[in-house]
């Protein structure tokens, strides 16, 4: 069925009607240090006007979908870390979620607290590494240094909770991995605490730069009803006016005992978008802060014995949970015949976890619905008709991890 | 709410503005409804598919969140090719999904529809082989051009081919 296939290069040149120059194709990527990754771009280009942008993208395939089909249900949960390296536990928490969906499984309340405050942490970590990097690929390379001090510390504690700074996993299918350390709200307090200061401290850096003004400001236009036609979500949404934000609109894990502001702006460019993800990281302090006080007390696992795995002081005592322990290691846990979809507001938008059961230990199917991926498709309508330099900034906005785009 | 099959799901949610369009367009469009685990799912004949979207999309399911697919291997029809659409303005969610044989594995794209599904459809073309009428660029994009069979199916092995 060759007819429903193109093949050959993705772009070629042409001439331009009127002038007869030919224009240009340009080749950015794979390995080009502001595309975040392995992701190629090819550009059309007359004199430094765009005229399309293609994106090539499969570099970073793994197969982690089809690796899915073939672990039990919490095998997979270290698998779901690796799809984004910068948000691991939003991951975790989105497949989590719906696996307990399809178990229809209570969570106990601590554990969903603990769970919204590292998913909070998770989204400064992302923005700091985005606000950074995003700086650095404009020219201000100092803004760099500032983020990542401060994202070291919360790599820090996601190593001391969880005994890994990137790929944490550690949310179960039920609840927690571990009890959280005894200093470790102590260390998330002192943190929270110094981080508006900080925020003010880059915004001090950059706001008033007549250069990072004129790099962001009018570029990379999207209208909300082009942004909602092409699949874009998350902060790139919110800044094209559109006001949608999984957390307070489609509640999942007690987010609705949550209150935070939704930062939109309708300005729908590059600088729109840096304002409103520079704001949601003050919101996710601020919810931090209400995680920290009223984090209530109680188990951090549901109380499902053929599903989360027993305490190990119990294993040792009681010969049930011994028998449990052997039988979830060893064969994994059935879950019930049917599909689930279940989304959460990562820090790149909507991520969604479809999850087929057909009533055994190993998922029938996954598949992960990443913001990234369709952001992506709305790059040749933010760049047309724009320089050249301009990609590299649109690029920067839009928060793109390769690995969830190829997966 | 326990779950809900076909004419019980169809009563139940009448007053859905998607079902309500559905049913005023084209009652045998909608071969199935269910309603389970919160979730309302409705399977569409496979021709209908184009003109279902644009129905759900003018009752006000104005978001497309994802396409995929599930390859049922061997019972047939083989794939089950789904759709989740989400109106921002009820705040409501909803899954279409479409059977399709493996002996004629073409479906209607529904790029015309939400152009976001562009790259959804591209995917489960690639890792599934099923291909899209219509589509603008139907090419390979996560695996190579020449890439021989399409790795999410399930006669496919975990390993690869050796």
């Amino acid at each position: 069925m060759t007819e429903f296939v193109s093949t050959g290069s993705l772009l070629e040149p042409h001439v331009v009607e009127g002038s007869g120059d030919t224009t240009m194709v340009l080749n950015m990527g794979p390995q080009h240090p502001s595309t975040h990754g392995v992701l190629r771009l090819v550009i059309e280009i007359d004199g430094e006007t765009i005229l399309k942008v293609v994106p090539d993208i499969g570099y970073l395939h793994t197969g982690i979908e089809k690796t899915c089909e073939a672990k039990f249900y919490q095998q997979v949960v270290p698998l779901t870390d690796r799809i984004d390296y910068l948000s691991p536990m939003s991951n975790n928490l989105c497949y989590c979620l719906a696996v307990e969906k399809l178990l229809e499984l209570e969570i106990p309340e601590r554990a969903q607290w603990m769970r919204v405050l590292l998913n909070e942490l998770t989204r400064l970590n992302s923005h700091l590494v985005w606000l950074g990097t995003h700086a650095m690929d404009i020219g201000a390379l100092t803004v760099f240094l500032y983020t990542f001090r401060e994202r070291e510390e919360i790599l820090r504690i996601f190593e001391h909770i969880s005994g890994q700074r990137m790929m944490t996993s550690y949310f179960r299918v039920g609840g927690l991995a571990l009890d959280p350390p005894y200093d470790f709200f102590d260390r998330v307090q002192a943190l929270i605490k110094i981080l508006p200061e900080k925020i003010d401290q880059y915004q001090n850096l950059l706001t008033g730069n007549p250069i990072w003004i004129n790099r962001l400001k009018g570029v990379g236009y999207l209208s909300g009803p082009d942004a909602i036609a092409l699949g874009v979500t998350g902060p790139p949404l919110r800044a094209s006016g559109v006001d949608w934000d999984l957390r307070r609109d489609m509640p999942y894990s007690s987010y609705e005992k949550f209150q935070f502001k939704v930062p939109i702006s309708t300005d729908c460019d590059v600088w729109a978008r840096y304002i409103v993800r520079l704001e949601e990281m003050r919101e996710s302090v601020n919810i931090c802060q209400q995680a920290l006080d009223g984090m209530p007390e109680g188990p951090i696992k549901a109380d499902s014995p053929k599903v989360v795995l027993p305490d190990r002081e119990k294993m040792k005592t009681q010969m049930e949970s011994l028998i449990y322990h052997f039988k979830i290691v060893t064969e994994g846990f059935t879950v019930p015949a049917g599909e689930v979809y279940q989304a959460i507001e990562s820090p790149r938008g909507e991520m969604g976890y479809y999850i087929v059961s057909d009533g055994t230990a190993k998922p029938y199917r996954v598949h992960m619905r990443n913001p990234s991926f369709a952001t992506l498709q709305a790059l040749q309508t933010m760049c047309e008709g724009r320089l050249l330099a301009d990609v590299v900034a649109v690029i920067g906005s839009i928060d793109i991890v390769l690995g969830e785009i190829d997966r | 709410m326990a779950t809900l099959r076909k004419d019980a799901a169809l009563a139940e949610f009448s007053a859905n503005p998607a079902i309500a369009s559905l049913l005023a367009w084209k009652p045998a469009a909608v071969e199935d409804a269910l309603w389970d685990r919160n979730e309302l799912t409705l399977t569409i004949a496979r021709d209908d598919i184009r003109e279902a979207a644009k129905a759900v999309q003018a009752s006000g399911y104005n978001f497309l969140e994802d396409v995929t697919a599930v390859d049922w291997y061997p019972s047939e029809p083989r794939f089950q090719v789904t759709y989740h659409i989400l109106s921002h303005s009820l705040k409501q969610r909803i899954r279409l999904r479409v059977s399709v044989p493996s002996d004629d594995p073409v479906i209607d794209s529904i790029t015309s529809v939400w152009p976001s599904a562009n790259f959804y459809e591209r995917e489960v073309f690639d890792l599934f082989g099923v291909r899209f009428a219509g589509h603008p660029n139907l090419r390979r994009i996560m695996m190579p051009d020449e890439w021989e069979g399409h790795p999410l199916r399930k006669d496919y092995p975990v390993e690869g081919y050796r």
